[in-house]
């Protein structure tokens, strides 16, 4: 699939005229138990309408190490359209109704639960799995976690992801949503245990991502 | 924010306040727990310095917080314990959300004019640029920051702290980053506040900033400080980041070129988001 140029946001080649010295990525820390007023907004969990005919419910819970709910976090997705393509459009937070920006948060409620309203995310090429990215943030978690839901459908496609072939079966199944009867998906969040979530780290972040 | 609802903020201040006591129906959260909370400084000190002498004696480099840290309590039972898996990303990872002036009003980055008169406290300014690790500016792109008022008290109907709410101020900000991928916050000086993690618990004055980058594994929130804190030392969270040069980058510099006239003082603080994984193959015609 061929890349658009993007119109914003943009980081173009040349560095800016005079860098620090130190361009070391600076660390990250808990979003603390007191986010709730600041990022939350509405509309952020209904990245379409739930009138609309494509609409598809994608929820779950998050647990923490003693299997108890996580009520303190909140989630972020961030997806292709259902033709697979990457949205370019802003207005994330002030929704307009029309408009599919692919970015959604939501808080977990009191019971750890959360819920989106959005498109299932069609494939970013031939014959590749579908999947949103989630991250996760929370008091006590000090840096945030990436994963991916991968929708459960494409047997095909799911056992050729790169990334899922290289995991074993029983962590493979923690990236993939469950279909429920609803049509709605479900995609419970493990931060510890058992079976707990695969998170993800990406190139220049080498174990970054997990702190070390 | 101006765009929220009533039902919308009861819904949202509630339940992700530090539960002293957890809400009917939900387990006890051992982090706030009246043992961990028996824990004295002292004790806390003690279990930093032994977590920072290894990390001394092992020879290796970190650059970000540890996960499992124990000394911040809330972290015992919410960090993962197997390794993370590397992925090479994909398109939707190389890429972003994009935000725009529908999104955020040019006032918002300015805390001291959302309400009707001035807040109480020491007005500054905070000043700094998003770049990724190959210092290129992050354009256009979204900074949300929020912070407790002079007092240390958040507008939270959980912060049990008997610190005064200033009616002036709400601590919330935004703005979209400029061309050079600068940002710029005029605000309140945040006071430092009490919390639960341990007896005698205090976090040094911060304001949390969260960051969008041109690909969504930049994605970051973290805490800026400020220059010359006591705290510093006997903050857990602070302290998660064993190194003590990578901490420091959390450290805004006091900068007079940022302060101005008979009316505020200036921080300076840069934001370097983990290296962009892109690969610039397409033509730069568009460069400005």
């Amino acid at each position: 699939m061929s890349r658009e140029p993007q119109q914003t946001p943009v980081s173009r080649g040349r560095p800016v005229a005079d860098p620090p010295a130190d361009l070391t990525p600076t660390p990250g820390q808990t979003i603390g138990p007191f986010y709730g007023y600041a990022l939350p907004y509405e509309g952020g969990e209904r990245l379409v309408d739930r009138a609309d005919p494509r609409a598809v419910r994608l929820h779950g819970t998050v647990y923490d190490g003693a299997g108890d709910p996580v009520p303190d976090c909140l989630l972020e997705i961030w997806q292709p359209d259902e033709h697979g393509r990457v949205p370019r459009e802003p207005g994330s937070l002030l929704r307009d109704g029309y408009t599919f920006t692919g970015f959604g948060r939501a808080p977990a409620d009191r019971a750890g639960h959360y819920d989106f309203t959005t498109l299932e995310p069609g494939a970013t090429a031939p014959g590749r799995a579908p999947y949103l990215l989630l991250t996760v943030f929370a008091r006590g978690l000090l840096d945030r976690l990436f994963t991916r839901i991968y929708l459960p459908e494409d047997a095909v496609a799911l056992a050729a992801d790169p990334v899922l072939s290289g995991l074993p079966e029983q962590r493979r199944s923690t990236l993939v949503a469950e279909r429920e009867p609803s049509g709605a998906l479900r995609f419970d969040v493990r931060l510890q245990g058992e079976d707990e979530t695969v998170f993800l780290t990406y190139p220049g972040q080498s174990s970054y991502g997990f702190g070390r | 924010m101006s765009s929220t609802t009533e039902t919308f903020e009861d819904r949202h201040r509630e339940h992700d306040a530090v539960p002293a006591t957890p809400p009917p129906g939900l387990p006890a959260d051992p982090a706030a727990s009246s043992d961990a909370a028996a824990d004295s400084q002292s004790q806390l000190s003690e279990e930093m310095e032994r977590i920072q002498r290894g990390y001394e004696a092992s020879g290796e480099r970190e650059h970000g917080p540890r996960l499992d840290y124990a000394p911040y309590r809330s972290s015992v039972l919410r960090h993962p314990t197997k390794d993370p898996h590397h992925v090479d990303p994909e398109l939707i990872e190389l890429s972003s959300p994009a935000f725009g002036h529908r999104d955020v009003g040019d006032l918002e980055s300015d805390l001291t004019i959302q309400s009707g008169g001035e807040p109480i406290g020491e007005r500054i300014k905070v000043r700094g640029r998003i770049l990724d690790s190959a210092g290129r500016p992050v354009r256009g792109q979204l900074v949300e920051v929020w912070q407790a008022n002079a007092a240390g008290r958040y507008i939270h109907k959980r912060d049990q702290h008997p610190a005064p709410i200033d009616p002036n101020f709400t601590g919330v900000g935004r703005c979209l980053t400029g061309q050079d991928g600068s940002y710029e916050f005029t605000t309140i000086k945040p006071g430092p506040y009490p919390w639960k993690n341990h007896r005698n618990a205090w976090r040094p004055a911060h304001i949390h900033f969260s960051l969008f980058g041109t690909d969504f594994t930049q994605r970051l929130i973290t805490q800026m400080y400020f220059p010359g804190d006591p705290l510093f030392s006997l903050d857990p969270i602070y302290r998660s980041i064993v190194d003590d040069q990578a901490r420091r980058r959390l450290v805004a510099e006091y900068d007079h070129e940022v302060s101005e006239h008979e009316w505020l003082l200036g921080y300076r603080w840069d934001i370097v988001l983990g290296g962009s994984n892109r690969t610039w193959t397409e033509p730069e015609e568009d460069e400005r």
